[in-house]
């Protein structure tokens, strides 16, 4: 995998803006089972920091994750099958949209209960650490979860072992329907708590994918040369509401009209034109990913649902379930 | 044969698994330092600090950390120093290590241990460090559950713990960690899943787990000297279940006495009692009796604490009581 150019992160943002855009619309018909947060207009997070890692390096991310499992590198055919309930799906069906893992693009999983993944990043970042082998762990999460304890429990454990480790704080304003600005005693929710663990005030335009991958760049690089965490905040905008069904009508208008000004996508395709792409190409892209998606819909919903007799596979190592003789 | 503590024998089960895969590793509060029980005493010195790390008091991060480690093909055993504190850090064990293998579909498997002191035993730790909380974890499929009652049985299972591919919580018991018995020379597993007899007999089953084992057997006792010859079983894991011992040996006695420390509402005695009540109906000459901790919060006051914890003389009425064909148990 070579170093991705500024063309090939916007051909990557574009699908998932219109992969995202498509489990809306599957959502809407009905043909989604269970709940769904879209990362629409996080795009550049997403992309900018998978940029920055090895193929080896570890990430998690949140319920909000098909973007992060899809941006290192999961078989969308393999999460939309997951997310429509049909054979197939990457996680066989038990773990839907919030769980999307993919262990072997080194997406460690998608973890519905808010901070609960910051410690388990600590540890993929201790075996690492003990072993030598100088991956790297990125750990994505919202502005909400700098509230709940394990984030700081988990932060505090990677700062005193100088795990390698990089948290990645996607501020996006909101924790669910309400301002973040309401349950912090700080202004920024992630980057003003770094001080208390040691670690340097790094905020980052979540919006730019290229400073995601610089900043982000950074951090990974200082972990992998043994140089301990870092705290990043990438500060961004959801284009939706906290889940599928939410319409998100708690957001004074203005703000969103000046988000969607400084949508990932636009500004990409800003910096590809004053380099020179002609706009015709960025379109034609765009065009090509809408229809790749579709046929990719088409194909997965014709897929037969997964056998019942799945339900019982994979509690336990053997394949069992069985919990007495 | 040495003679080796309860807590020596924990240590030992540590040393032996480390000494044999590199993959095993210790994360706990103070655990670099021997452990508040002395548990891991001297492993740091033997296995050096990067195997044996101490933490800050954050059950969460212990968990969690274990559950990556874990993950990523180390096989940490992390001490949660009592088990009340699960409560703490019970998101990262029933929400993500219990749930994470089958969540992804099979993508990943946690070969992780958490270990730590259970029990009341009568040491006055109260409601917040002495509770039993071994169902507790019991209601979450996912989760393995050993709690060895004897030296012997906590080397042998806590390294089957360590070898196992999957979850096992393994609840030590405060009150037994100074108990002394003769262990075996050389390698020791015992197998998850596998009850023992601890003692034979043909007319009552007695059903016991880690402290409550020993409760059985001085019962056992002293109803042997008014002519009941008491078989007691130690089910050393509540999951697997070997379900198949007791309905074993309830065929054979026909009677069945269940005796757990932790309280009776929902405790893992009930689970118990119904299998042998659906798969032993025609073999059960009385109804299956349960003797449990009181359905309190613990006490302090060593008068009030012995009213609510398991003891000899409430599993003997227990066994009396049902053998005259009264229907009257003991799980208050």
């Amino acid at each position: 995998m070579g170093v991705p150019d500024e063309l090939d992160l916007f051909t990557r943002m574009c699908y998932l803006r219109r992969f995202e855009e498509r489990v809306d619309s599957l959502y809407r018909q009905g043909l989604v089972h269970g709940p769904v947060h879209l990362g629409l207009g996080q795009e550049a997070v997403a992309v900018g920091a998978a940029a920055a890692l090895s193929p080896g390096d570890y990430s998690l991310g949140t319920y909000r994750g098909h973007a992060h499992a899809l941006a290192r590198g999961a078989p969308p055919g393999a999460v939309l099958a997951e997310l429509l309930g049909r054979q197939g799906g990457i996680c066989a069906g038990k773990g839907g949209s919030m769980h999307i893992t993919s262990v072997p693009h080194g997406y460690y999983g998608s973890y519905a209960i808010v901070g609960a993944h910051l410690p388990v990043a600590c540890g993929l970042a201790w075996a690492a650490q003990l072993r030598g082998s100088g991956q790297v762990t990125v750990c994505f999460f919202g502005d909400g979860t700098t509230n709940i304890g394990a984030f700081h429990e988990a932060v505090n454990l990677a700062a005193v072992w100088r795990l390698p480790v990089v948290f990645v704080c996607e501020n996006n304003w909101y924790m669910e329907y309400t301002p973040i600005a309401s349950v912090i005693p700080v202004a920024l929710p992630a980057a003003d708590r770094a001080a208390a663990y040691g670690l340097d005030r790094i905020v980052v335009d979540g919006n730019d994918v290229a400073a995601v991958r610089r900043v982000v760049g950074e951090a990974v690089g200082a972990a992998r040369a043994g140089q301990g965490p870092s705290l990043v905040e990438a500060q961004t905008y959801r284009l939706k509401g906290h889940s599928a069904a939410d319409g998100a009508a708690y957001r004074p208008a203005d703000e969103v009209a000046q988000w969607r000004e400084h949508d990932p996508l636009l500004l990409s395709r800003a910096s590809l034109g004053a380099a020179g792409t002609a706009v015709d190409k960025l379109d034609e892209i765009d065009r090509q990913t809408r229809d790749e998606i579709a046929g990719l819909a088409r194909q997965v919903l014709a897929r037969p649902v997964p056998e019942p007799a799945g339900a019982w596979a994979d509690v336990w190592s053997d394949g069992s379930w069985q919990w007495r003789n | 044969m040495a003679e080796l503590t309860y807590r020596q024998a924990v240590a030992a089960a540590l040393a032996q698994e480390m000494a044999r895969d590199d993959r095993v590793v210790l994360l706990g509060e103070d655990v670099a330092s021997g452990g508040v029980f002395k548990t891991t005493t001297g492993l740091a010195e033997r296995f050096g600090a990067e195997r044996v790390r101490n933490t800050p008091i954050s059950e969460q991060a212990i968990a969690g950390a274990a559950m990556g480690a874990a993950m990523a093909g180390l096989r940490p055993v992390a001490e949660i120093m009592f088990a009340d504190f699960y409560a703490t850090c019970w998101d990262q064990v029933v929400n993500e290590i219990a749930k994470v293998r089958y969540m992804t579909g099979g993508q990943v498997s946690v070969p992780l241990v958490l270990r730590g002191a259970n029990g009341s035993g009568g040491l006055g730790f109260g409601s917040q460090h002495g509770q039993s909380v071994e169902n507790w974890a019991m209601t979450v499929p996912g989760l393995k559950i050993a709690s060895p009652a004897g030296p012997a049985e906590a080397f042998g299972l806590l390294a089957a713990a360590i070898r196992d591919d999957d979850p096992v919580l393994v609840f030590e018991h405060k009150a037994l960690y100074g108990r002394k018995e003769e262990v075996a020379d050389g390698e020791q597993v015992i197998p998850l899943g596998q009850a023992r007899t601890v003692r034979p007999g043909q007319d009552v089953t007695l059903v016991g787990l880690s402290i409550t084992v020993g409760t059985c057997l001085a019962a056992a006792s002293e109803l042997a000297s008014e002519g009941i010859e008491a078989e007691v079983i130690d089910l050393r894991t509540l999951v697997p279940l070997d379900a198949a011992a007791v309905l074993a040996s309830v065929a054979r006695t026909g009677r069945l006495v269940v005796v757990e420390e932790n309280p009776g509402q929902l405790g893992w005695g009930a689970s118990v009692a119904a299998i042998a009540a659906q798969e032993a109906f025609g073999a059960l000459a009385a109804p299956v009796t349960r003797v449990s901790g009181g359905n309190v919060p613990l006490p302090v006051a060593a008068s009030l604490e012995a009213e609510v914890d398991v003891s000899v003389p409430r599993v003997i009425a227990a066994v009396m009581s049902q053998q005259k064909g009264e229907i009257n148990g003991d799980s208050r």
